[in-house]
Protein backbone atom coordinates (compact mmCIF):
# COMPACT_ATOMS: atom_id res chain seq x y z
CA UNK A 1 0.00 0.00 0.00
CA UNK A 2 2.91 2.40 -0.46
CA UNK A 3 3.10 5.00 -3.14
CA UNK A 4 6.75 5.74 -3.89
CA UNK A 5 6.19 9.33 -4.99
CA UNK A 6 4.73 10.23 -1.62
CA UNK A 7 7.09 11.91 0.84
CA UNK A 8 4.63 12.35 3.70
CA UNK A 9 1.41 10.83 5.00
CA UNK A 10 -1.67 12.63 3.66
CA UNK A 11 -2.89 15.53 5.81
CA UNK A 12 -6.01 13.72 7.12
CA UNK A 13 -3.79 10.78 8.07
CA UNK A 14 -1.38 13.06 9.94
CA UNK A 15 -4.16 14.85 11.80
CA UNK A 16 -5.84 11.57 12.69
CA UNK A 17 -2.53 10.13 13.91
CA UNK A 18 -2.01 12.92 16.44
CA UNK A 19 -5.65 13.02 17.51
CA UNK A 20 -5.58 9.28 18.14
CA UNK A 21 -2.20 9.50 19.88
CA UNK A 22 -3.80 11.80 22.45
CA UNK A 23 -6.91 9.61 22.76
CA UNK A 24 -5.01 6.34 23.12
CA UNK A 25 -2.47 7.65 25.62
CA UNK A 26 -5.30 9.18 27.67
CA UNK A 27 -7.16 5.89 27.42
CA UNK A 28 -4.23 3.82 28.71
CA UNK A 29 -3.59 6.19 31.61
CA UNK A 30 -7.31 6.26 32.47
CA UNK A 31 -7.41 2.48 32.32
CA UNK A 32 -4.58 1.79 34.74
CA UNK A 33 -5.69 4.68 36.92
CA UNK A 34 -9.30 3.62 37.28
CA UNK A 35 -8.56 0.04 38.31
CA UNK A 36 -6.24 1.29 41.05
CA UNK A 37 -8.68 3.51 42.94
CA UNK A 38 -11.89 3.17 44.95
CA UNK A 39 -12.57 6.91 45.12
CA UNK A 40 -15.42 8.50 43.10
CA UNK A 41 -12.75 9.13 40.42
CA UNK A 42 -13.28 5.46 39.57
CA UNK A 43 -16.76 6.15 38.21
CA UNK A 44 -15.67 9.36 36.45
CA UNK A 45 -12.75 7.61 34.75
CA UNK A 46 -14.93 4.65 33.80
CA UNK A 47 -17.49 7.00 32.27
CA UNK A 48 -14.73 8.48 30.06
CA UNK A 49 -13.05 5.14 29.33
CA UNK A 50 -16.04 3.56 27.61
CA UNK A 51 -17.06 6.31 25.15
CA UNK A 52 -13.41 7.10 24.45
CA UNK A 53 -12.88 3.42 23.62
CA UNK A 54 -15.75 3.44 21.15
CA UNK A 55 -14.42 6.70 19.66
CA UNK A 56 -10.99 5.10 19.20
CA UNK A 57 -12.60 2.07 17.54
CA UNK A 58 -14.43 4.30 15.03
CA UNK A 59 -11.35 6.46 14.41
CA UNK A 60 -9.21 3.34 13.94
CA UNK A 61 -11.57 2.01 11.28
CA UNK A 62 -11.48 5.40 9.57
CA UNK A 63 -7.69 5.43 9.86
CA UNK A 64 -7.24 1.99 8.35
CA UNK A 65 -9.55 3.07 5.53
CA UNK A 66 -7.33 6.10 4.91
CA UNK A 67 -4.23 3.95 4.99
CA UNK A 68 -5.74 1.78 2.27
CA UNK A 69 -6.83 4.85 0.32
CA UNK A 70 -3.71 7.03 0.66
CA UNK A 71 -1.00 4.48 1.47
CA UNK A 72 2.19 5.36 3.32
CA UNK A 73 5.50 6.95 2.29
CA UNK A 74 8.30 4.50 1.63
CA UNK A 75 10.97 4.13 4.27
CA UNK A 76 14.47 5.48 3.39
CA UNK A 77 16.45 3.12 1.20
CA UNK A 78 19.38 3.21 3.60
CA UNK A 79 17.36 1.76 6.47
CA UNK A 80 18.45 -1.83 7.26
CA UNK A 81 15.89 -4.48 6.29
CA UNK A 82 15.27 -5.79 9.86
CA UNK A 83 14.46 -2.24 10.99
CA UNK A 84 12.08 -1.78 8.06
CA UNK A 85 10.39 -5.07 8.89
CA UNK A 86 9.99 -4.22 12.57
CA UNK A 87 8.68 -0.77 11.64
CA UNK A 88 6.03 -2.34 9.40
CA UNK A 89 5.13 -5.04 11.91
CA UNK A 90 4.88 -2.61 14.81
CA UNK A 91 2.51 -0.43 12.78
CA UNK A 92 0.27 -3.42 12.01
CA UNK A 93 0.28 -4.37 15.71
CA UNK A 94 -0.69 -0.83 16.62
CA UNK A 95 -3.57 -0.84 14.12
CA UNK A 96 -4.68 -4.24 15.41
CA UNK A 97 -4.64 -3.08 19.04
CA UNK A 98 -6.59 0.10 18.20
CA UNK A 99 -9.39 -2.05 16.81
CA UNK A 100 -9.14 -5.01 19.17
CA UNK A 101 -8.91 -3.30 22.56
CA UNK A 102 -12.32 -1.57 22.34
CA UNK A 103 -13.91 -4.74 20.95
CA UNK A 104 -12.36 -6.86 23.73
CA UNK A 105 -13.59 -4.38 26.34
CA UNK A 106 -17.09 -4.38 24.85
CA UNK A 107 -17.08 -8.18 24.67
CA UNK A 108 -15.81 -8.43 28.23
CA UNK A 109 -18.66 -6.28 29.58
CA UNK A 110 -21.13 -8.31 27.51
CA UNK A 111 -19.80 -11.63 28.86
CA UNK A 112 -20.07 -10.28 32.42
CA UNK A 113 -23.75 -9.46 31.90
CA UNK A 114 -23.37 -5.73 32.51
CA UNK A 115 -25.52 -3.38 30.47
CA UNK A 116 -23.04 -1.70 28.11
CA UNK A 117 -23.78 1.99 28.57
CA UNK A 118 -21.61 4.35 26.58
CA UNK A 119 -22.18 8.07 27.13
CA UNK A 120 -25.76 7.32 28.14
CA UNK A 121 -26.44 5.12 25.11
CA UNK A 122 -26.94 1.40 25.54
CA UNK A 123 -24.98 -0.78 23.13
CA UNK A 124 -26.07 -4.35 22.43
CA UNK A 125 -24.27 -7.27 24.07
CA UNK A 126 -21.87 -8.76 21.51
CA UNK A 127 -21.25 -11.99 23.45
CA UNK A 128 -23.30 -14.28 25.69
CA UNK A 129 -22.82 -14.24 29.46
CA UNK A 130 -19.94 -16.59 30.26
CA UNK A 131 -17.38 -16.91 33.06
CA UNK A 132 -14.87 -18.43 30.67
CA UNK A 133 -15.22 -15.74 27.99
CA UNK A 134 -15.20 -12.98 30.58
CA UNK A 135 -12.00 -14.27 32.14
CA UNK A 136 -10.29 -14.72 28.79
CA UNK A 137 -11.26 -11.25 27.56
CA UNK A 138 -10.46 -9.59 30.87
CA UNK A 139 -6.95 -11.03 30.78
CA UNK A 140 -6.51 -9.99 27.15
CA UNK A 141 -7.75 -6.46 27.89
CA UNK A 142 -5.41 -6.20 30.87
CA UNK A 143 -2.22 -7.61 29.38
CA UNK A 144 -2.68 -6.14 25.90
CA UNK A 145 -3.01 -2.70 27.52
CA UNK A 146 0.54 -3.01 28.82
CA UNK A 147 1.73 -4.39 25.50
CA UNK A 148 0.02 -1.43 23.80
CA UNK A 149 1.77 1.06 26.06
CA UNK A 150 5.14 -0.68 25.59
CA UNK A 151 4.64 -0.59 21.82
CA UNK A 152 3.82 3.12 21.98
CA UNK A 153 7.02 3.76 23.94
CA UNK A 154 9.05 1.86 21.35
CA UNK A 155 7.22 3.70 18.56
CA UNK A 156 8.00 7.03 20.24
CA UNK A 157 11.66 6.13 20.77
CA UNK A 158 11.94 5.04 17.13
CA UNK A 159 10.29 8.24 15.90
CA UNK A 160 12.68 10.32 17.96
CA UNK A 161 15.60 8.22 16.74
CA UNK A 162 14.63 9.15 13.19
CA UNK A 163 14.08 12.79 14.14
CA UNK A 164 17.16 13.41 16.26
CA UNK A 165 19.78 10.88 15.25
CA UNK A 166 19.19 9.61 11.72
CA UNK A 167 17.50 12.84 10.62
CA UNK A 168 16.29 10.97 7.58
CA UNK A 169 12.87 12.59 7.14
CA UNK A 170 10.85 9.66 8.53
CA UNK A 171 9.65 11.71 11.50
CA UNK A 172 8.60 14.52 9.15
CA UNK A 173 6.30 12.15 7.24
CA UNK A 174 3.93 12.34 10.19
CA UNK A 175 4.42 15.84 11.61
CA UNK A 176 1.22 17.89 11.36
CA UNK B 1 25.41 8.72 5.25
CA UNK B 2 28.53 10.77 5.83
CA UNK B 3 31.07 9.43 8.34
CA UNK B 4 30.45 10.49 11.89
CA UNK B 5 32.62 13.27 13.33
CA UNK B 6 33.19 13.78 17.09
CA UNK B 7 30.62 16.58 16.96
CA UNK B 8 28.01 14.21 15.48
CA UNK B 9 28.81 11.65 18.15
CA UNK B 10 28.38 14.20 20.89
CA UNK B 11 25.12 15.22 19.32
CA UNK B 12 24.03 11.56 19.13
CA UNK B 13 24.84 11.00 22.79
CA UNK B 14 22.67 13.99 23.70
CA UNK B 15 19.88 12.75 21.46
CA UNK B 16 19.99 9.26 22.95
CA UNK B 17 19.83 10.76 26.44
CA UNK B 18 16.82 12.85 25.34
CA UNK B 19 15.05 9.79 23.91
CA UNK B 20 15.71 7.76 27.03
CA UNK B 21 14.41 10.59 29.18
CA UNK B 22 11.16 10.75 27.21
CA UNK B 23 10.67 6.98 27.49
CA UNK B 24 11.55 6.84 31.19
CA UNK B 25 9.35 9.80 32.10
CA UNK B 26 6.42 8.30 30.18
CA UNK B 27 6.93 4.99 31.93
CA UNK B 28 7.14 6.71 35.30
CA UNK B 29 3.92 8.65 34.68
CA UNK B 30 2.22 5.40 33.71
CA UNK B 31 3.50 3.67 36.84
CA UNK B 32 2.23 6.57 38.93
CA UNK B 33 -1.24 6.35 37.34
CA UNK B 34 -1.32 2.62 38.01
CA UNK B 35 -0.50 3.25 41.66
CA UNK B 36 2.75 1.26 41.53
CA UNK B 37 4.67 4.04 43.25
CA UNK B 38 1.88 4.85 45.74
CA UNK B 39 1.82 1.89 48.15
CA UNK B 40 -0.58 3.79 50.42
CA UNK B 41 -3.26 4.17 47.74
CA UNK B 42 -6.34 2.14 48.67
CA UNK B 43 -6.85 0.01 45.57
CA UNK B 44 -9.79 -2.32 44.89
CA UNK B 45 -7.32 -5.20 45.21
CA UNK B 46 -6.30 -4.12 48.72
CA UNK B 47 -9.87 -3.51 49.83
CA UNK B 48 -11.05 -6.89 48.58
CA UNK B 49 -8.01 -8.69 50.02
CA UNK B 50 -8.79 -7.18 53.43
CA UNK B 51 -12.10 -9.07 53.46
CA UNK B 52 -10.45 -12.46 53.18
CA UNK B 53 -10.69 -14.70 56.24
CA UNK B 54 -7.40 -15.87 57.81
CA UNK B 55 -7.75 -19.15 55.92
CA UNK B 56 -7.90 -17.30 52.59
CA UNK B 57 -10.72 -16.36 50.21
CA UNK B 58 -13.25 -19.00 49.19
CA UNK B 59 -12.29 -19.49 45.55
CA UNK B 60 -15.08 -19.07 43.03
CA UNK B 61 -17.27 -17.21 45.51
CA UNK B 62 -18.07 -13.57 46.19
CA UNK B 63 -15.41 -12.04 48.41
CA UNK B 64 -18.04 -10.79 50.85
CA UNK B 65 -21.67 -11.80 51.36
CA UNK B 66 -20.32 -15.09 50.05
CA UNK B 67 -23.19 -17.24 51.28
CA UNK B 68 -26.44 -16.71 49.45
CA UNK B 69 -29.39 -18.12 47.59
CA UNK B 70 -31.02 -16.95 44.35
CA UNK B 71 -34.55 -15.79 43.78
CA UNK B 72 -36.67 -14.54 40.93
CA UNK B 73 -39.79 -12.44 41.01
CA UNK B 74 -40.89 -9.03 39.93
CA UNK B 75 -41.15 -5.43 41.00
CA UNK B 76 -44.65 -4.06 40.73
CA UNK B 77 -44.43 -0.29 40.45
CA UNK B 78 -47.46 1.72 41.51
CA UNK B 79 -46.51 4.75 39.43
CA UNK B 80 -46.03 7.11 42.39
CA UNK B 81 -42.24 6.99 42.06
CA UNK B 82 -42.60 9.10 38.89
CA UNK B 83 -42.94 12.18 41.09
CA UNK B 84 -39.31 11.69 42.16
CA UNK B 85 -37.65 10.01 39.20
CA UNK B 86 -38.36 9.60 35.50
CA UNK B 87 -36.78 6.12 35.58
CA UNK B 88 -38.94 3.74 33.55
CA UNK B 89 -38.94 1.31 36.48
CA UNK B 90 -41.31 3.68 38.34
CA UNK B 91 -43.95 3.66 35.60
CA UNK B 92 -46.87 1.59 36.88
CA UNK B 93 -46.24 -1.98 35.76
CA UNK B 94 -44.37 -5.21 36.43
CA UNK B 95 -40.64 -5.58 35.89
CA UNK B 96 -38.71 -8.86 36.23
CA UNK B 97 -36.29 -9.24 39.12
CA UNK B 98 -33.33 -11.53 39.72
CA UNK B 99 -32.04 -11.37 43.26
CA UNK B 100 -30.07 -13.00 46.00
CA UNK B 101 -30.53 -13.31 49.75
CA UNK B 102 -27.23 -13.47 51.61
CA UNK B 103 -25.40 -13.19 54.88
CA UNK B 104 -22.52 -10.75 55.39
CA UNK B 105 -19.67 -13.22 55.59
CA UNK B 106 -16.68 -14.10 53.45
CA UNK B 107 -17.29 -17.79 54.22
CA UNK B 108 -19.82 -19.52 51.93
CA UNK B 109 -20.10 -22.39 54.44
CA UNK B 110 -20.76 -20.32 57.53
CA UNK B 111 -23.66 -20.99 59.88
CA UNK B 112 -26.67 -18.78 59.23
CA UNK B 113 -27.44 -18.48 62.94
CA UNK B 114 -24.26 -16.58 63.80
CA UNK B 115 -24.39 -13.98 61.04
CA UNK B 116 -25.65 -10.70 62.42
CA UNK B 117 -26.05 -8.93 59.07
CA UNK B 118 -28.27 -10.23 56.29
CA UNK B 119 -28.56 -8.75 52.85
CA UNK B 120 -30.39 -8.75 49.54
CA UNK B 121 -29.17 -8.07 46.00
CA UNK B 122 -31.62 -7.02 43.29
CA UNK B 123 -31.45 -6.64 39.55
CA UNK B 124 -34.61 -5.06 38.16
CA UNK B 125 -34.89 -5.00 34.36
CA UNK B 126 -37.05 -2.73 32.23
CA UNK B 127 -38.17 -3.33 28.64
CA UNK B 128 -35.72 -0.70 27.33
CA UNK B 129 -32.86 -3.03 28.33
CA UNK B 130 -31.78 -0.91 31.26
CA UNK B 131 -31.24 -2.29 34.76
CA UNK B 132 -31.36 -1.10 38.32
CA UNK B 133 -29.03 -3.07 40.55
CA UNK B 134 -28.89 -2.57 44.28
CA UNK B 135 -27.43 -4.44 47.23
CA UNK B 136 -28.91 -3.71 50.65
CA UNK B 137 -28.47 -4.95 54.22
CA UNK B 138 -30.75 -5.26 57.24
CA UNK B 139 -28.73 -2.87 59.41
CA UNK B 140 -30.34 0.61 59.56
CA UNK B 141 -26.98 2.37 59.04
CA UNK B 142 -23.45 1.47 58.01
CA UNK B 143 -20.73 0.74 60.61
CA UNK B 144 -18.34 3.44 59.35
CA UNK B 145 -18.39 6.81 57.59
CA UNK B 146 -15.93 6.29 54.74
CA UNK B 147 -14.62 3.52 52.49
CA UNK B 148 -11.14 4.10 53.93
CA UNK B 149 -12.54 3.50 57.45
CA UNK B 150 -14.23 0.32 56.22
CA UNK B 151 -10.84 -0.92 55.02
CA UNK B 152 -9.21 0.02 58.32
CA UNK B 153 -12.01 -1.81 60.14
CA UNK B 154 -11.20 -5.01 58.26
CA UNK B 155 -7.52 -4.67 59.15
CA UNK B 156 -8.22 -3.85 62.82
CA UNK B 157 -10.79 -6.60 63.31
CA UNK B 158 -8.37 -9.21 61.96
CA UNK B 159 -5.34 -7.80 63.76
CA UNK B 160 -3.46 -9.82 66.35
CA UNK B 161 -2.79 -6.59 68.23
CA UNK B 162 -5.25 -6.66 71.16
CA UNK B 163 -5.54 -2.86 71.08
CA UNK B 164 -6.26 -2.65 67.33
CA UNK B 165 -10.04 -2.35 67.71
CA UNK B 166 -9.70 0.10 70.59
CA UNK B 167 -7.48 2.30 68.41
CA UNK B 168 -9.84 1.95 65.49
CA UNK B 169 -12.81 2.99 67.65
CA UNK B 170 -10.90 6.01 68.92
CA UNK B 171 -10.47 7.19 65.31
CA UNK B 172 -13.90 6.09 64.09
CA UNK B 173 -16.30 6.52 67.02
CA UNK B 174 -19.32 5.94 64.72
CA UNK B 175 -18.60 2.22 64.98
CA UNK B 176 -19.99 2.20 68.54
CA UNK B 177 -23.51 2.95 67.21
CA UNK B 178 -23.26 -0.07 64.99
CA UNK B 179 -22.03 -2.15 67.90
CA UNK B 180 -25.04 -1.04 69.93
CA UNK B 181 -27.41 -1.92 67.07
CA UNK B 182 -25.80 -5.35 66.65
CA UNK B 183 -26.23 -6.07 70.36
CA UNK B 184 -29.78 -4.78 70.83
CA UNK B 185 -31.66 -5.19 67.53
CA UNK B 186 -34.04 -8.14 67.29
CA UNK B 187 -33.04 -11.19 65.22
CA UNK B 188 -35.57 -12.99 63.05
CA UNK B 189 -35.76 -16.53 61.74
CA UNK B 190 -36.26 -15.61 58.07
CA UNK B 191 -34.92 -13.60 55.16
CA UNK B 192 -38.60 -12.76 54.55
CA UNK B 193 -38.91 -10.88 57.84
CA UNK B 194 -36.01 -8.48 57.37
CA UNK B 195 -36.13 -4.87 56.35
CA UNK B 196 -33.30 -4.24 53.87
CA UNK B 197 -31.80 -0.77 53.55
CA UNK B 198 -29.75 0.75 50.75
CA UNK B 199 -27.70 2.76 53.18
CA UNK B 200 -26.14 4.89 50.47
CA UNK B 201 -27.64 8.08 49.14
CA UNK B 202 -28.47 8.32 45.43
CA UNK B 203 -30.00 11.05 43.33
CA UNK B 204 -33.41 10.74 41.68
CA UNK B 205 -34.00 13.01 38.69
CA UNK B 206 -37.60 13.89 37.93
CA UNK B 207 -39.04 14.75 34.53
CA UNK B 208 -39.16 18.48 35.28
CA UNK B 209 -35.42 18.59 35.90
CA UNK B 210 -35.62 18.41 39.69
CA UNK B 211 -33.12 16.36 41.67
CA UNK B 212 -33.83 14.57 44.96
CA UNK B 213 -31.28 12.92 47.22
CA UNK B 214 -32.78 9.66 48.46
CA UNK B 215 -32.16 6.37 50.20
CA UNK B 216 -34.41 3.35 49.81
CA UNK B 217 -35.56 0.41 51.88
CA UNK B 218 -37.48 -2.81 51.39
CA UNK B 219 -40.06 -3.08 54.17
CA UNK B 220 -41.34 -6.64 54.70
CA UNK B 221 -45.05 -7.42 54.37
CA UNK B 222 -44.44 -10.69 56.22
CA UNK B 223 -45.15 -10.80 59.95
CA UNK B 224 -41.97 -10.24 61.89
CA UNK B 225 -41.25 -12.47 64.88
CA UNK B 226 -38.21 -11.89 67.04
CA UNK B 227 -36.19 -15.00 67.80
CA UNK B 228 -33.45 -15.02 70.46
CA UNK B 229 -30.01 -15.36 68.83
CA UNK B 230 -29.14 -18.22 71.19
CA UNK B 231 -31.94 -20.20 69.63
CA UNK B 232 -30.89 -19.31 66.04
CA UNK B 233 -27.33 -20.42 66.81
CA UNK B 234 -28.69 -23.91 67.57
CA UNK B 235 -30.53 -24.23 64.25
CA UNK B 236 -29.27 -25.97 61.13
CA UNK B 237 -26.35 -24.02 59.53
CA UNK B 238 -28.48 -23.44 56.41
CA UNK B 239 -31.78 -22.73 58.16
CA UNK B 240 -32.25 -19.36 56.43
CA UNK B 241 -32.00 -20.98 52.99
CA UNK B 242 -34.21 -23.93 53.89
CA UNK B 243 -36.80 -21.64 55.49
CA UNK B 244 -37.04 -19.18 52.57
CA UNK B 245 -37.27 -22.05 50.07
CA UNK B 246 -40.16 -23.62 51.96
CA UNK B 247 -41.91 -20.31 52.58
CA UNK B 248 -41.79 -19.20 48.94
CA UNK B 249 -42.87 -22.64 47.70
CA UNK B 250 -46.13 -22.10 49.60
CA UNK B 251 -46.80 -18.55 48.46
CA UNK B 252 -44.92 -15.53 47.13
CA UNK B 253 -43.48 -13.09 49.66
CA UNK B 254 -43.51 -9.31 49.40
CA UNK B 255 -41.78 -6.11 50.43
CA UNK B 256 -42.74 -2.48 49.92
CA UNK B 257 -40.07 -0.41 48.24
CA UNK B 258 -39.98 2.80 50.25
CA UNK B 259 -38.02 5.87 49.16
CA UNK B 260 -36.86 8.34 51.81
CA UNK B 261 -36.18 11.88 50.59
CA UNK B 262 -33.41 13.90 52.27
CA UNK B 263 -33.78 17.46 53.45
CA UNK B 264 -30.92 19.84 52.61
CA UNK B 265 -29.44 19.59 56.11
CA UNK B 266 -29.28 15.77 56.13
CA UNK B 267 -25.94 13.91 56.01
CA UNK B 268 -26.01 12.56 52.46
CA UNK B 269 -22.38 11.53 52.16
CA UNK B 270 -22.14 9.43 55.33
CA UNK B 271 -24.12 6.17 55.45
CA UNK B 272 -23.29 5.70 59.14
CA UNK B 273 -25.68 8.58 59.89
CA UNK B 274 -29.42 7.98 59.71
CA UNK B 275 -31.82 10.65 58.54
CA UNK B 276 -34.55 11.77 60.95
CA UNK B 277 -37.70 9.59 61.10
CA UNK B 278 -39.77 12.59 60.06
CA UNK B 279 -38.40 12.61 56.52
CA UNK B 280 -40.85 12.23 53.66
CA UNK B 281 -41.19 8.60 52.58
CA UNK B 282 -42.88 7.34 49.43
CA UNK B 283 -43.98 3.78 48.79
CA UNK B 284 -43.25 3.26 45.09
CA UNK B 285 -44.23 -0.38 44.66
CA UNK B 286 -43.89 -3.97 45.75
CA UNK B 287 -41.12 -6.51 45.39
CA UNK B 288 -42.64 -9.95 44.88
CA UNK B 289 -40.39 -13.00 45.32
CA UNK B 290 -41.97 -16.12 43.87
CA UNK B 291 -39.19 -18.61 43.24
CA UNK B 292 -36.06 -19.66 45.14
CA UNK B 293 -33.13 -21.46 43.49
CA UNK B 294 -29.81 -22.61 44.93
CA UNK B 295 -26.96 -20.31 43.95
CA UNK B 296 -24.79 -23.00 42.37
CA UNK B 297 -26.96 -23.23 39.25
CA UNK B 298 -29.18 -20.25 39.94
CA UNK B 299 -29.78 -17.08 37.90
CA UNK B 300 -28.11 -14.78 40.46
CA UNK B 301 -24.83 -16.63 40.44
CA UNK B 302 -23.23 -14.58 37.66
CA UNK B 303 -24.76 -11.26 38.65
CA UNK B 304 -22.56 -8.57 40.11
CA UNK B 305 -25.01 -6.49 42.19
CA UNK B 306 -22.99 -3.37 41.44
CA UNK B 307 -24.89 -0.45 43.00
CA UNK B 308 -23.76 1.90 40.24
CA UNK B 309 -25.67 0.01 37.53
CA UNK B 310 -28.54 2.48 37.44
CA UNK B 311 -31.20 3.39 34.87
CA UNK B 312 -31.60 6.92 33.48
CA UNK B 313 -33.40 8.87 36.22
CA UNK B 314 -31.20 7.55 39.04
CA UNK B 315 -27.56 8.56 39.55
CA UNK B 316 -24.92 8.34 42.23
CA UNK B 317 -24.66 11.28 44.63
CA UNK B 318 -21.92 12.72 46.84
CA UNK B 319 -21.90 9.50 48.88
CA UNK B 320 -18.46 7.98 48.24
CA UNK B 321 -19.53 4.40 48.93
CA UNK B 322 -21.22 3.37 45.67
CA UNK B 323 -18.03 4.12 43.71
CA UNK B 324 -15.91 2.19 46.22
CA UNK B 325 -18.36 -0.69 46.21
CA UNK B 326 -18.47 -0.74 42.41
CA UNK B 327 -14.67 -0.88 42.20
CA UNK B 328 -14.44 -3.61 44.85
CA UNK B 329 -17.39 -5.65 43.51
CA UNK B 330 -15.80 -5.60 40.08
CA UNK B 331 -12.56 -6.92 41.52
CA UNK B 332 -14.47 -9.64 43.38
CA UNK B 333 -16.42 -10.53 40.24
CA UNK B 334 -13.28 -10.73 38.09
CA UNK B 335 -11.60 -12.99 40.65
CA UNK B 336 -14.49 -15.35 41.19
CA UNK B 337 -15.37 -15.72 37.50
CA UNK B 338 -11.73 -16.61 36.85
CA UNK B 339 -12.07 -19.27 39.57
CA UNK B 340 -15.22 -20.89 38.14
CA UNK B 341 -13.55 -24.31 38.33
CA UNK B 342 -13.49 -24.12 42.12
CA UNK B 343 -17.25 -23.60 42.29
CA UNK B 344 -18.53 -25.83 39.51
CA UNK B 345 -22.11 -25.88 38.43
CA UNK B 346 -23.73 -29.19 39.31
CA UNK B 347 -23.79 -31.93 36.65
CA UNK B 348 -27.54 -32.36 37.00
CA UNK B 349 -28.31 -29.10 35.24
CA UNK B 350 -29.87 -29.71 31.88
CA UNK B 351 -28.55 -26.73 29.96
CA UNK B 352 -30.83 -27.29 26.98
CA UNK B 353 -33.82 -27.00 29.29
CA UNK B 354 -32.48 -23.81 30.84
CA UNK B 355 -32.01 -22.28 27.42
CA UNK B 356 -35.64 -22.99 26.48
CA UNK B 357 -37.74 -22.60 29.60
Amino acid sequence: MTSPDQSRFALPQRLLHWLMAICILAMLFIGVGMVSTITPKYLTLLSIHKPLGIAILLLAILRIGMRVRYGAPTLPAGLPEPIKLSARLSHYFLYALMVMMPLIGWGMLSAAGYPVIVAGVQLPAILPISDILHTLLWNLHFYLAFAFFALILIHTAAALFHALIRRDGVFQTMTP
Amino acid sequence: MKPETPLDMRHSAGAIAAIMTVVLLSGAAFAYSAGWVSPRRLTPAKLVASLAPPTGSALGHRRNHAKGICFTGHFEANGIGRTLSHALVFNAGQYPVVGRFNTATADPNSSDGIQRVRGIGLKISTPDGREWRTAMIDAPFFPVSTPQAFYELQIASKSTNPDAMKEFTAHHPEITHFGAWAKSAAWTGSYAEEQYNALNAFRFLDSSGGSHTVRWSLVPRSNVTAVPPEELAKRDPDFLETEITQRVSVSPIQWDLVITVAEPEDPTTDPSKMWPDTRRTINVGTLVVNRIEPERDGPCRDVNFDPTVLPPGITTSGDPFPAARSAAYSRSFNSRTAEYKYYPRSMSVDTSERAHP
